[in-house]
């Protein structure tokens, strides 16, 4: 037999996590932006039941900035595999009065989107939710268990987590709390990409290098052109070959020149990169402590 | 490329945070908006212009006071191996983070300040390695340049070690001179120490064999989910599996065989652990979570009596009749305690006899009934299926961390 590769194990840990969560919990649901890391996860997630049928919906925390390439994924994505697709908008936050638009040229919906996602969670009663978080995104994220208890308020305490030893997960959670589920905590960038490259699996045209109308922040960042962005002193729109290292809102998600199209040349470009994957998320460039702070708040 | 998962523990003082800064920095794992961030953070808090100790501490309780509470998790990749890095706690009072970390380790380094040579907390750690049966362990004499670089102070280090481990069960066992501060035998090898004449750290880490540090003997399925009838699903725990095997439904004892075997929807005639599989049996038989397939002529023992050694981390003493539930692989059960044998004394790692409970980050042989059957191996001969933990009925808490002796 063959020397089994890190993504045979990666993989097997994955399928391993999501089916203990479908095991474990009465009403999980799995957090779907469209992005790479969760398409992986429906990639994994039906891989883990097949024969059987997904044993939880997709949720979907619509912001209203997405780019229209993602939506048209999601769809693309829900109508081959027949998953059940929940869709909740911040914009609905908004109207209700639970949430409220940041003023200013370079506003976003990241911080409103955990008021959306909470409400989501207690309206549907979902006991788990899992995300595509990874610990090598960022150093709070890096702390996080596999199942990590969410205490009624939706907060993350990095300080009382529970233990986790082995692989034996505890799922155990109380009325009012939920758990989030992190089937790629132990996955990189690159092993993603790699798998989506083994897998064949289908990705959003905006990984791809695409040409496209940028505005050029002063601090040299690109962000696509689009309704959600007023021009301000000093920027520039340019007429570039780009493409996105991470989907999130089109106010926060920053472009990189490049000419990869292909998911080898994307490999290749990705292992060969000098910034990380966040340096380009201008939500996680506001502190140093940005993404804690967020998470103790309810964040993904 | 395989997969090394590896844990780190030490003193806050013995260089640890710098080893790693030292290891990620040298195998270009640390990007450029990375290091710009550890910049500007040292040069914020006076640290020079770089100090590589900032790069492993995540949280900002940890940076304010210096320490590593909870484990961070690393990763990094050579063209040999990728590599997970659990920065672990050395603090006894966070032991079940330490624990956390070292539980999935094949490896761990231990590191020591040559100046001090082998504290206690070191033989804590080795002790705990030992316990936990990591299959290799790395012993980093570090600061050797605050010794001149000297062999004889690095000599007497390994002396005491090597007395030290013949105490201890562990299988593998490699001493190297560092100094993580200045980058010596870390990544690259050191030019101010000829008379070492074993390879740098890293090296190690790409080189120890560890193809066999899973046991590929026993065959163990603990089933998560049944999938349809006569399919179940798991990841396998040890050993292998082909179709056309005989296999035994524990508890229950039915007997079938694999007429279906695939691994995430791709069919194949064999797997091995740690792959998640799904199963197809040839006849119906009741399949379900709890359940664990196994060979005919190769089973765990079948028991409600289990003798542990038990790693205790609730707020509250361990005491005989305390009962907690019991989560061994996917079988979840209620145990009671019956009896305490003994604890270790962390100072002297002797044991105490009969105690009259274990407390918090005590370690202690325990026995305990458990209300339904377990399907047990020894930790020392499958750490997946002879482990097990417990939790608090209350509070839903992980208490413990338990090896079946």
């Amino acid at each position: 037999m063959t020397a089994l590769t890190h993504l045979d194990v990666l993989e097997a840990e994955a399928i391993f996590i999501l089916r203990e969560t479908a095991a474990l919990f009465e009403r999980p649901a799995l957090l779907f932006s469209g992005g790479k890391d969760s398409l992986c996860m429906v990639a994994l997630a039906l891989r883990a039941f097949r024969p059987g049928r997904l044993p939880f919906p997709l949720l979907h925390v619509d912001t209203g900035h997405n780019f229209p390439e993602t939506l048209e994924f999601r769809d693309r994505l829900v109508a081959a595999t027949g998953a059940e697709l929940l869709v909740r908008r911040v914009q609905d936050t908004i109207d209700a009065g639970r949430a409220r638009d940041e003023p200013g040229p370079k506003a976003s919906r990241n911080l409103q989107q955990t008021v959306t996602l909470l409400d989501a969670v207690s309206e549907l009663g979902l006991d788990a939710l899992i995300g595509g978080g990874r610990r090598d995104e960022e150093k709070a994220r890096a702390k996080e268990r596999i199942f990590s208890l969410r205490k009624a308020g939706g907060g993350w305490d990095p300080h009382q987590q529970r233990p986790e030893f082995w692989l034996q997960l505890n799922g155990a959670v109380q009325s009012g709390e939920h758990m989030r589920v992190f089937p790629l905590s132990n996955w990189t960038e690159l092993d993603v990409w790699q798998y989506i490259g083994r897998e064949r699996l289908d990705i959003p045209a905006l990984y791809r290098a695409h040409r496209r109308r940028c505005l050029r922040t002063r601090a040299g960042i690109l962000l696509a052109e689009s309704p959600f962005l007023a021009l301000e002193e000093g920027e520039t729109v340019e007429e570039l070959s780009v493409r996105f290292r991470t989907v999130g809102d089109m106010t926060c998600s920053a472009a990189m020149e490049s000419r990869a199209v292909s998911v080898d040349e994307i490999v290749r470009e990705i292992a060969a990169a000098r910034t990380s994957e966040r340096g380009l998320r201008m939500d996680d460039r506001r502190s140093e402590a940005a993404m804690e702070e967020r998470k103790t708040e309810g964040y993904f | 490329m395989d997969l090394l998962r590896f844990a780190t523990a030490g003193n806050v003082d013995d260089g640890k945070s710098t080893l790693i800064g030292r290891l990620l920095h040298d195998s270009r794992a640390l990007l450029d908006d990375q290091l710009d961030s550890l910049r500007r953070e040292s040069r914020g808090r006076g640290e020079g212009d770089l100090n590589l100790a900032f790069a492993t501490d995540g949280l900002r309780a940890e940076r304010v006071q210096n320490i590593t509470i909870d484990v961070a998790y690393r990763y990094f990749s050579t063209g040999k191996r990728r590599f997970i890095l659990a920065d672990c706690p050395g603090h006894l009072g966070y032991l079940h983070n330490m624990v956390t970390g070292l539980s999935t380790a094949n490896l761990a380094v231990v590191l020591v300040d040559v100046r001090h040579g082998l504290v206690e907390q070191t033989r804590r750690h080795c002790f705990l390695a030992s316990l936990f049966r990591i299959p290799h362990l790395v012993l980093c004499a570090n600061k050797m340049d605050l010794v001149g670089f000297g062999e004889s102070v690095f000599a007497d280090v390994r002396e005491q070690f090597e007395a030290f481990s013949e105490k201890v069960a562990i299988q593998d066992v490699a001493v190297i001179p560092t100094s993580a501060k200045l980058g010596d035998n870390v990544v690259e090898r050191s030019g101010a120490m000829p008379w070492y004449q074993g390879p740098p750290l890293l090296r190690h880490l790409e080189e120890v064999h560890i193809a066999s540090d899973i046991n590929q003997v026993d065959c163990r399925l603990p089933v998560q989910i049944s999938l349809g009838p006569r399919i179940g699903a798991g990841r396998l725990a040890s050993g292998h599996l082909r179709v056309g095997d005989e296999v035994v439904i524990l508890p229950g004892g039915a007997c079938a065989a694999v007429a279906g075997l695939t691994v995430a929807c791709r069919p194949v005639a064999e797997a091995r652990a740690p792959l998640s599989v799904t199963v197809e049996l040839d006849r119906d038989v009741d399949i379900r979570r709890g359940d664990m397939l196994v060979r005919e002529h190769n089973r765990p023992e079948l028991r409600c009596d289990v003798d542990a050694m038990v790693c205790w981390f609730g707020a509250e003493p361990l005491v005989v009749g305390r009962s907690l539930r019991l989560l061994h692989g996917t079988r979840q059960t209620r145990a009671t305690v019956s009896r305490l044998d003994y604890r270790f004394d962390m100072q002297t790692l002797g044991r105490q006899a009969n105690p009259p409970a274990l407390s918090c980050n005590d370690i202690g042989r325990v026995q305990l009934q458990s209300d339904r059957p377990l399907c047990l191996d020894r930790y020392q001969d499958n750490r997946a299926t002879g482990s097990f933990v417990l939790v608090d009925e209350a509070s839903n808490d992980t208490v413990a961390a338990c090896l079946v002796r």
